[in-house]
C-alpha cells in the first residue's frame, strides 16, 4: 500500500503537487487523471523518488520512502513510460532482465523469468524469435509489451505507469489496455497509472483520482465519479459530451439482467458493459438481448428500457 | 564521379609534366610529358599495364552494375604501379647517361593521376558500402603493387627514393618519433578529455567554463602555442633540473606533446558531451527508475550509447594530431616534420615530399583504423 500524506512538490514558486493525501489500496489500479500541468505525472514520480517531495511524506507499506535507499526503493517498483525507454543496445531478453540482474538473481532464474514474462505479455517466448532482437526491430506495440514485461520482471508489488499507451495507435492501445486488465487480474499488482484519456481511466481504473492544478479534486470508483461528481469540474472533465454513454460504459450487463426470461439471437456475456449492449441492440435492430455467464450458462435477458433505469 | 576523375587524370597526364630531369637536387627539373617518359622508359609492359588498368576504370561506370566497382581497387593499383614503373625506368635511363648528381623527380602529372586513382578507390568503397576496415584494405590493394615495385628496386633512381636512401635511418627514426608524438598526446588527451566531457555533460557550470577555454586554445595557431609554452617550460626545467634531465624543457618533445594534448582536448570533450546528450531522455529516465545507481547508469547505459561519438572525437583528434605534429619539428620535437623542414630550408622539394607523403598516409591509416574501431563499437546492429 502507498499512502501520500500532505505531499507537495514545489518548483520555485509554483506548486506542481499541492497537499496531496491519497491511499492507494493493495491490488487496485488507481488512475491519476487530469489535464496537462495538473501534477499527475509529478505525483507518480514522487512515488519512486524520481522527484523528491518538498513537503509531506509518502509511505510504502508503512515505511517512509524518504528514509529508504533510493535504488532499493526503485527496484521494488516497476516503471513503464510513454516513450518506453527500452535500452537500445540490449536485446529484448537483456532489457527484461534489467532489475533481476541489478538484484543479482541467479542466471537460470532470470532465464525462466524472461520466458514466463514473454508469455504473460503475449510475445513469442521462443528465444530465437523476439528475445534476441533489439528494440528498434520491434513495432511500437511490441516495444511497450516489452516495457511492461521489464517493469514486472522482479515481481514488484507496485507498478507505476506514466501514460504507457499514449503514443500508440487506437487499435494497439485498445489491445494493450485489455491485456493490462488481464495481467492486473492475474498478478494482483498495485498499479498507479497516469493518463489524460478519460475513456482509458474509466475502462482500466479500479478507482480514479482526478487532479487539477496540483490538487486532488475527487477520488472514487468510475461509477462514483460519474454519478456523484464532487464539483462541476469533475462532471465536465469526465462526462464531456457523451456523459450518458460513459455511464453505460462503467456498468456490466449482469447488473441489469432480468433472470428467467429468454430472447432469440446470439447472447452477450454478462461481463460486457451496458454501452456494449446498447451498441449491439442498435446494430441488430432489436430491443432485447440474451445474456450468458462466462461458462455460457443463460442468465436471462436485458432490454432497452433497462438501460435507462436509475 | 568515376568518369570525372578519369577525365581529370587523362587531361593531367597529357598536359602536365610527368617527370622532371635536373642536374642536381636543388634545381627544378626540365619537365618531360607522359609520352616522352613512356618512350624514354623503353619498355612496353608498364605502358600496357597503365592502358589496360585505365580501360577497366573507364568501363566500370558504363557497366552500371554495382558489383563491377570491385574492379576499381586493383585497376587503380595497376595504374599507380604502371606509372611508377615508367617513371622508375625513365630515371634509370637518365641516371645511366648523366653525372651522379643528376635527379629525376616525379612531376605534377604523376601526382595528379595517383591522387585521382586513390579518389576513385575511395568512391568505389563508398558505392560498395564498404565498412571502415574493408575500405582500408581496398586502399591497401591499390598501393600494394607499388610497394612491390619499390621493394624490387624498380624506383630506386627516382629522386624521392634517392632522398630516402640518403636519409634511411633518419627517416625511420622520424616516422617512429612522429607516431610516438601522436600516441603520447592522444592517450593523455583521452584520459583527461573523456572525464571532462562527462563532467561538462552533467554540470552546466563546468560546460560554461570548459568549452570556451578549449575553443580559445583551438584558435591559437600551433606555432604560437609552441612559443607560449617555450618560456614557462624552460623556466621549469631550470628550476627543477631533474625535469630537464628527463627531457622536459622549452624545446623538444615535451612542449610539443603538451600542445598536441591541448589541441586534442576539444574534439574529445565535445564529442563525449554530445554522445552523452544523444542518449534519449526516456532511456535515461528508465535507467534511473529501474534502480540503477548513477555509476551503473553511466557504465551500463549511457557510455555504450555514447561510445561511437566519443570514438569519433578521438579519431578527429588523432588525425588532427598527425598533421599538427609536423609543425612540432620547428621546436625540435622531431618527427616527419623535421624531414619536411630540412627539405624546405635546403630547397630540396623531394625531401619535403619524403616527409609529407608519409604524413598523409599516416593520417589516412589512423582515420581508417579509428573508423573501424567506432564501427565495431556500435551498440546495436542495424
Amino acid at each position: 500500500m502507498i499512502t501520500f500524506d500532505g505531499v507537495s512538490k514545489l518548483y520555485g514558486e509554483t506548486k506542481a503537487v499541492d497537499g496531496l493525501s491519497l491511499a492507494v489500496q493493495p491490488g487496485e489500479m488507481l488512475m491519476l487523471i487530469g489535464a496537462s500541468g495538473s501534477g499527475k505525472s509529478t505525483a507518480l514520480k514522487l512515488a519512486n523518488r524520481l522527484e523528491d517531495c518538498s513537503m509531506g511524506t509518502i509511505r510504502l507499506d508503512g515505511d517512509d520512502i524518504g528514509r529508504m535507499q533510493v535504488e532499493t526503493l526503485r527496484r521494488r517498483m516497476g516503471y513503464a513510460i510513454q516513450s518506453v525507454g527500452l535500452f537500445p543496445h540490449w536485446t529484448v531478453a537483456r532489457n527484461i532482465a534489467t532489475v533481476p540482474r541489478l538484484l543479482g538473481w541467479p542466471r537460470a532464474k532470470i532465464l525462466d523469468r524472461i520466458r514466463e514474462l514473454l508469455v504473460l505479455v503475449q510475445l513469442d517466448p521462443d528465444p530465437d524469435r523476439i528475445a534476441e532482437r533489439f528494440p528498434h526491430q520491434l513495432s511500437g506495440g511490441q516495444q511497450q509489451r516489452v516495457g511492461v514485461a521489464r517493469a514486472l520482471a522482479a515481481d514488484p508489488d507496485v507498478l507505476l505507469m506514466d501514460e504507457p499507451f499514449g503514443a500508440l495507435d487506437p487499435i494497439t492501445r485498445g489491445v494493450l489496455q485489455t491485456e493490462l486488465l488481464r495481467i492486473h487480474r492475474r498478478t494482483g499488482k498495485t498499479i498507479m497509472f497516469v493518463t489524460h484519456d478519460v475513456n482509458e481511466a474509466l475502462t482500466l481504473g479500479t478507482r480514479i483520482a482526478l487532479l487539477d492544478r496540483g490538487r486532488l479534486v475527487q477520488v472514487g470508483t468510475p461509477l462514483e465519479l460519474l454519478t456523484m461528481p464532487a464539483t462541476a469540474f469533475v462532471r465536465e472533465f469526465l462526462g464531456g459530451d457523451d456523459y450518458g454513454l460513459k455511464l453505460l460504459a462503467v456498468e456490466p450487463v449482469s447488473s441489469r439482467v432480468r433472470a428467467g426470461e429468454i430472447a432469440p439471437g446470439a447472447p452477450v456475456a454478462g461481463s460486457v458493459s451496458l454501452r456494449h449492449a446498447l451498441s449491439e441492440m442498435v446494430s441488430r435492430r432489436t430491443d432485447c438481448l440474451a445474456v450468458v455467464d462466462g461458462a455460457g450458462v443463460p442468465l436471462g435477458v436485458v432490454r432497452l428500457t433497462d438501460l435507462i433505469r436509475a | 564521379m568515376q568518369a570525372l576523375l578519369l577525365a581529370v587524370a587523362v587531361t593531367g597526364a597529357t598536359s602536365l609534366g610527368f617527370v622532371g630531369h635536373a642536374k642536381n637536387r636543388l634545381l627544378s627539373g626540365a619537365p618531360v610529358g607522359f609520352g616522352g617518359a613512356a618512350e624514354m622508359s623503353g619498355a612496353v609492359a608498364p605502358v600496357l599495364l597503365v592502358a589496360a588498368s585505365g580501360l577497366v576504370l573507364a568501363v566500370v561506370p558504363v557497366l552500371r552494375r554495382p558489383a563491377s566497382y570491385w574492379l576499381v581497387p586493383p585497376a587503380a593499383g595497376g595504374v599507380i604501379a604502371g606509372l611508377s614503373w615508367i617513371a622508375g625506368r625513365c630515371a634509370d635511363a637518365f641516371a645511366a647517361s648523366s653525372p651522379a648528381m643528376a635527379r629525376t623527380s616525379l612531376g605534377a602529372g604523376y601526382w595528379l593521376v595517383v591522387a585521382c586513382a586513390l579518389l576513385a578507390v575511395a568512391d568505389a568503397a563508398g558505392r560498395l558500402r564498404l565498412r571502415a576496415l574493408p575500405a582500408l584494405l581496398a586502399g591497401a590493394v591499390a598501393v600494394l603493387p607499388l610497394a612491390v615495385l619499390i621493394a624490387a628496386g624498380a624506383t630506386d633512381q627516382l629522386s624521392i627514393m634517392r632522398e630516402y636512401v640518403g636519409q634511411r635511418a633518419a627517416f625511420l627514426a622520424a616516422l617512429l618519433r612522429h607516431a610516438e608524438l601522436v600516441v603520447s598526446a592522444i592517450i593523455p588527451a583521452a584520459l583527461i578529455g573523456i572525464p571532462l566531457g562527462i563532467a561538462a555533460h552533467r554540470r552546466e557550470r563546468t560546460a560554461r567554463i570548459v568549452f570556451p577555454a578549449l575553443n580559445i586554445v583551438q584558435t591559437i595557431p600551433s606555432l604560437a602555442l609552441f612559443g607560449l609554452l617555450l618560456a614557462p617550460l624552460s623556466r621549469l626545467a631550470e628550476a627543477v633540473p631533474t625535469l630537464g634531465r628527463i627531457g622536459i624543457g622549452g624545446v623538444g618533445p615535451a612542449p610539443a606533446v603538451i600542445a598536441l594534448v591541448l589541441y586534442a582536448l576539444l574534439p574529445i570533450v565535445r564529442n563525449t558531451a554530445a554522445g552523452l546528450a544523444s542518449v534519449p531522455a526516456g532511456v535515461r529516465e528508465a535507467a534511473r527508475a529501474m534502480g540503477m545507481s548513477r555509476r551503473q547508469a553511466l557504465w551500463q547505459v549511457e557510455a555504450p550509447l555514447a561510445l561511437p561519438l566519443v570514438l569519433a572525437g578521438v579519431r578527429i583528434a588523432a588525425v588532427q594530431a598527425v598533421g599538427l605534429a609536423s609543425v612540432a619539428a620547428l621546436i625540435g620535437a622531431g618527427g616527419l616534420g623535421a624531414i619536411m623542414f630540412q627539405g624546405l630550408f635546403a630547397d630540396a622539394l623531394d625531401l619535403v615530399l619524403l616527409g609529407a607523403v608519409p604524413v598523409v598516409l599516416l593520417a589516412i591509416v589512423v582515420d581508417g583504423l579509428m573508423k573501424a574501431l567506432a564501427a565495431a563499437s556500435q551498440p546495436a546492429p542495424a
